[in-house]
């Protein structure tokens, strides 16, 4: 050290001074270094926390909800049937339900092009805080049920809370998207399967709201095709704005007559003549 | 900051680091509880739900 023994009153003075300079710039530079980890910190709780959360949400949802269990095959079906009883396709009016209460789980949804992805709920609602970034699927209140002439509209996040959308870029046109009811109060419309099939796909811009119209795109127009429709953000990460897949009702089947062939790989869709068993048609 | 927390934590290093590692993991599940879900509805890339 090159400083003199005996400091003058003004050294220590400046000296003093000096240290509360850099003490508060080291203090800010601290808090500004805190703020950045505090902000990594929130997008990894953001993309991956939420994911984590939310996909075991859904998961419970789905596993605790009343709802009628598919029938097993036959004994007498061979090593080589399927596990299950394949549904028969249904082309009649299907039943529909009637709107449950907000928030209500009513149905779940699966889609078989989305390979790996599980079985999401679809809840009444579309609002954030207690639907869509808690129990997953939301539907539009006031469009149509499933099986209903008009349009079943439902969100879903592409990015973060479960993201149940996330995959909704592979979608291609025919493609099968299942909708099974739950039993609620096991009036009509209840434990039943609507088979969509995808039609179409756009990207509009948030506001553009005529993509859940009865007839998607026309509100004017008086519906008469049993339609769906699938929207979510676009692009990824972003609310600019919005993916829209529209679908139309393939078949429907009571749960208790099988399981979709869509859902069951290897499976061949039954005819709908009721003198064909399902292992018949297979064999 | 840290420096005064560091100098004001009581043993030796082994002990203070034990004591930080905790302080810090404290932090971070308080932050996932409750901070982040509270200030998630304000980022701009929330807005998501279609006609509101």
């Amino acid at each position: 050290m090159t400083e003199p023994t005996a400091a003058t009153p003004q050294h220590r003075a400046r000296r003093r001074r000096h240290g509360v300079v850099y003490g508060t710039v080291g203090v800010i530079g601290e808090l500004l270094i805190t703020l950045g980890l505090l902000l990594f910190g929130f997008l990894v709780w953001q993309l991956w926390w939420t994911d984590v959360q939310g996909n075991r949400a859904q998961a419970e949802i789905v596993r605790e909800v009343v709802r009628e269990t598919p029938p097993a095959a036959s004994p007498s079906a061979g090593a080589t049937e399927p596990a299950v009883k394949i549904a028969k396709p249904r082309h009649d009016a299907p039943p529909v339900l009637a709107e449950p209460k907000h928030a209500t789980t009513f149905a779940t949804m699966q889609v078989p092009r989305w390979d790996g992805e599980p079985e999401r709920p679809i809840s009444e609602g579309t609002d954030k805080a207690t639907v869509l970034d808690v129990l997953g699927v939301g539907h539009y209140e006031g469009t149509a049920m499933p099986g209903d002439i008009g349009n079943f509209a439902v969100a879903g996040h592409r990015t973060t809370y479960a993201k149940p959308f996330n995959r909704i870029l592979e979608l291609k046109k025919g493609d099968p998207v299942v909708v099974r009811t739950v039993t609620l109060d096991g009036g009509p419309g209840t434990d039943t399967w609507y088979v969509y099939r995808v039609v179409s796909t756009q990207v509009v811009a948030p506001t553009q709201v005529d993509v859940i119209a009865p007839v998607p795109n026309d509100p004017s127009a008086k519906p008469t095709k049993r339609m769906m429709t699938m929207t979510t953000c676009h692009p990824m990460f972003s609310a600019r704005e919005r993916f829209i897949v529209h679908l139309e009702l393939d078949y429907w089947a009571p749960v208790s007559s099988g399981t979709p062939a869509e859902l069951v790989p290897g499976a061949k869709t039954p005819s709908a003549d009721p003198t064909s068993t399902p292992s018949a048609k297979d064999s | 900051m840290y420096g005064w927390l560091w100098r004001h934590l009581p043993g030796p290093t082994a002990v203070r680091v034990l004591i930080s590692a905790i302080l810090v993991a404290l932090v971070v599940v308080a932050c996932f509880t409750w901070l982040y879900p509270a200030i998630a509805p304000y980022m701009p890339f929330n807005e998501t739900t279609v006609g509101e």
